[in-house]
């Protein structure tokens, strides 16, 4: 579906037309991501995250195939051939180097993304579908990125699948037995190694099918824009190209600098030391620790300490580490108040910049030993994790006043709509 | 309904968190933050400075190569290098004839499959450095990556190679159990202050310097340390300097996308 005053493709070159009469994907492209879609004028920098999360997953899938050419996943020799990649294959070191901070930069995107949804209620009716498939693409962010880590086969690698792995232990009755099926093993080992590569190596593809399906569901209503008013009229919508192919061409340059800065001149910042120790069962590391996008989950999982009635404490911890996520797929139905941008709401705006500080204490206290004082802070932070999206989130769409809307998008960036039959006389 | 459930599903979390909390909290309370010898009497790495530290940083190959000739003298007595072959000493300045040379007075072993004998033959430049057998109990770690597997990893084997002390009175005083182990010596640097391996530097001029420079123990220290750096990135300097041609380039197009943008949305107000 698109807005009746879409531009419509008209293409002119007979190659051109051809191929329109028998295979329309340069139609399909126009219309997807060209002057064929049109986008509300008033979308502020916070929206060129999407695309950036597309150049992100791009980018590593090409890093991602590069490295493939060149490592073995074998556990006898896989940490040598990533050191073979960094020392004697042509350019292996800035392919590396870009694969791994690639990952975070992908994070630092898709946090930025999903925050944004959080922030002008982009979860809302008519775009539940396109959050589900959101967080179903941040899962398997999550399991690519964990399996990716493991692939180095260094100390950090091999303890984290263990611990993460381990996790799976936990489920009542079947967990021994699942979580030695999915090792093909009782520890990680070379069975573990080659199969976490193996979909290391599926899930990025998996992961672009689901990108195509949120791309396909985010068409059907169009974007959202920071008022949260939907689009009424044409003159609230620009062509996507050139508008905002322009804005977001702005906007990769800004984030390729970020991101280069660290790939060129501190490549190791984001990456735990132990990592270039060859992985060795029969020691432990002094503090295990996943990679910093895991963090505050992690600190949710290990701020379970005490068994809970008849549930042990390593269980909560698990239950509550998957609810902390799956909890955004109820958001559209948790968060009932009809509008949706933050910047006419309040008190929701209060508690979603509590929430963004309270996931940041997460991660401050994942990537601390499990000691005190990081254990008590973990354990506060996470009720009001929890206390946010299944308590506050409901009680305060139930009961907040909104501030007045404008009445539509051109409103709402000119001051008035006078092009609109329906709105209000300009009352200034 | 939605909401009802909601709220239950919440306040299980939190009231389970909150129980952790509440016995967390009693135990902190009996007990105190815990209190070790490590807690107090670990110390973090010197401040030390070298040629390639910062976004400008290069290596100087002098330094590498003194470095690397404290690594042969002292360090590879015990500890490997297997990463690194030696070929890649071109990099820091050897020319073909002195890596042949270099190469041939090390003994590589190679192993037979078919017959299960290990030979050794006169080292080549394509040979890595070959494993090293130490004899006493434990294994020394190779120490081609040892920069970038320690948390601010050349500051820290400079200070570990160069921090070996008595044991302070105070310690004994606070900690009397915590008395260095037969066989272990005292050093702050590392994580839990007993490290196995003895003082290697120990007095100035232990190497001989072909380049004049004087061979205190705080000089070979930070030679050696500089090589580390070297073994365990050898691209270095490359990638600084490929670093910069490619954030001038983005830079450059930044600036070009930025004016783009404004001139397509020139006509459109509000903007």
């Amino acid at each position: 579906m698109s807005f009746p005053w879409a531009n419509e493709y008209k293409p002119q070159a007979p190659l051109m037309q051809w191929l329109d009469e028998k295979l329309p994907l340069p139609r399909f492209v126009y219309n997807a991501i060209g002057a064929g879609y049109p986008v509300p004028r008033n979308l502020n920098y916070a929206w060129n995250f999407g695309v950036l999360a597309g150049f992100c997953l791009v980018l590593q899938i090409v890093t991602g195939v590069i490295l493939a050419m060149h490592y073995a996943a074998n556990a006898g020799v896989a940490f040598d051939s990533v050191e073979h990649i960094m020392r004697d294959v042509n350019w292996g070191w800035m392919m590396r180097y870009a694969h791994a901070n690639g990952a975070s930069a992908f994070f630092v995107v898709v946090y930025v993304h999903i925050f944004r949804g959080f922030f002008y209620g982009s979860y809302k009716a008519p775009r539940e579908m396109i959050w589900l498939l959101g967080v179903v693409i941040f899962l398997l962010m999550m399991a690519t990125a964990f399996m990716g880590y493991v692939l180095p086969w260094g100390q950090m690698s091999f303890w984290g699948a263990q611990v993460i792995t381990g996790l799976f232990s936990a489920i009542p009755l079947v967990g021994d037995a699942l979580h030695t099926w999915l090792l093909g093993g009782f520890a990680p080992d070379q069975a573990a190694l080659n199969r976490f590569f193996s979909l290391h190596f599926l899930l990025p593809f998996v992961i672009a099918a689901v990108v195509i399906l949120h791309i396909w569901a985010l068409h059907i209503p169009g974007s959202s824009n920071p008022t949260g008013v939907e689009v009424k009229s044409e003159s609230d919508t620009v062509p996507f190209h050139p508008y905002y192919t322009a804005k977001d061409g702005f906007g990769l340059g800004v984030f390729l600098i970020g991101y280069c800065a660290v790939l060129f001149f501190f490549p190791n910042s984001l990456g735990h030391p132990d990592n270039y120790i060859p992985a060795n069962p029969m020691q432990t590391p002094a503090h295990i620790v996943p990679e910093w996008y895991f963090w505050p989950f992690y600190a949710i999982l290990r701020a379970f300490t005490q068994d809970f009635f008849f549930v042990p404490a390593k269980l909560m911890g698990v239950l509550a580490m998957f609810s902390a996520i799956l909890v955004w797929f109820f958001m559209p139905w948790l968060d009932r108040s009809p509008v949706r941008s933050a910047s006419y709401r309040p008190l929701y705006r209060k508690f979603f910049w509590a929430l963004v500080v309270d996931a940041a204490i997460l991660g401050y206290c994942g990537g601390s030993p499990a000691a005190e004082p990081y254990v008590m802070i973990s354990q506060l932070a996470a009720i009001y994790y929890f206390a946010h999206f299944l308590i506050i989130v409901p009680i305060v769409s139930a009961i907040e006043r909104p501030a007045p809307l404008p009445f539509s998008i051109t409103e709402a960036v000119l001051g008035s709509d006078e092009g609109s039959a329906l709105a209000p006389a300009a009352a200034h | 309904m939605i909401r009802i459930l909601s709220i239950l599903v919440g306040l299980f979390f939190t009231v389970a968190l909150a129980w952790s909390l509440l016995l967390g909290g009693i135990a902190l309370s009996k007990d105190g933050l815990p209190h070790t010898v490590e807690s107090v009497f670990h110390k973090h790495p010197k401040e030390v400075e070298f040629a390639s530290d910062g976004a400008f940083g290069k290596f100087d190959n002098a330094q590498l190569q003194r470095g690397f000739k404290v690594y042969s003298e002292v360090c590879s007595n015990c500890h490997a290098l297997k990463q690194v072959a030696f070929r890649d000493l071109k990099a820091i300045g050897y020319n073909d004839d002195e890596v042949k040379a270099i190469a041939k007075k090390v003994q590589v072993p190679v192993y037979n499959p078919a017959t299960g004998e290990v030979k050794t033959h006169d080292g080549l430049p394509t040979d890595h450095f070959p494993p090293v057998v130490y004899a006493g109990q434990g294994s020394p770690p190779d120490l081609s990556l040892i920069t970038k597997a320690r948390h601010e990893g050349p500051a820290y084997v400079y200070s570990l190679l160069t921090g070996y002390a008595q044991q302070p009175a105070e310690l004994l005083k606070q900690f009397p159990e915590a008395k260095t182990p037969e066989g272990l010596h005292f050093n702050p640097y590392f994580a839990n202050l007993n490290i196995a391996m003895p003082q290697p530097l120990t007095s100035d001029d232990q190497v001989t310097y072909s380049d004049g420079t004087k061979a205190s123990v705080d000089q070979m220290a930070k030679d050696v340390s500089a090589f580390l750096i070297w073994t365990a990135e050898p691209k270095l300097d490359k990638r600084k300097q490929t670093g910069w041609a490619v954030l001038g380039f983005l830079l450059f197009a930044t600036v070009l996308a930025y004016m783009a943008y404004r001139n397509i949305w020139a006509e459109k107000k509000g903007h």
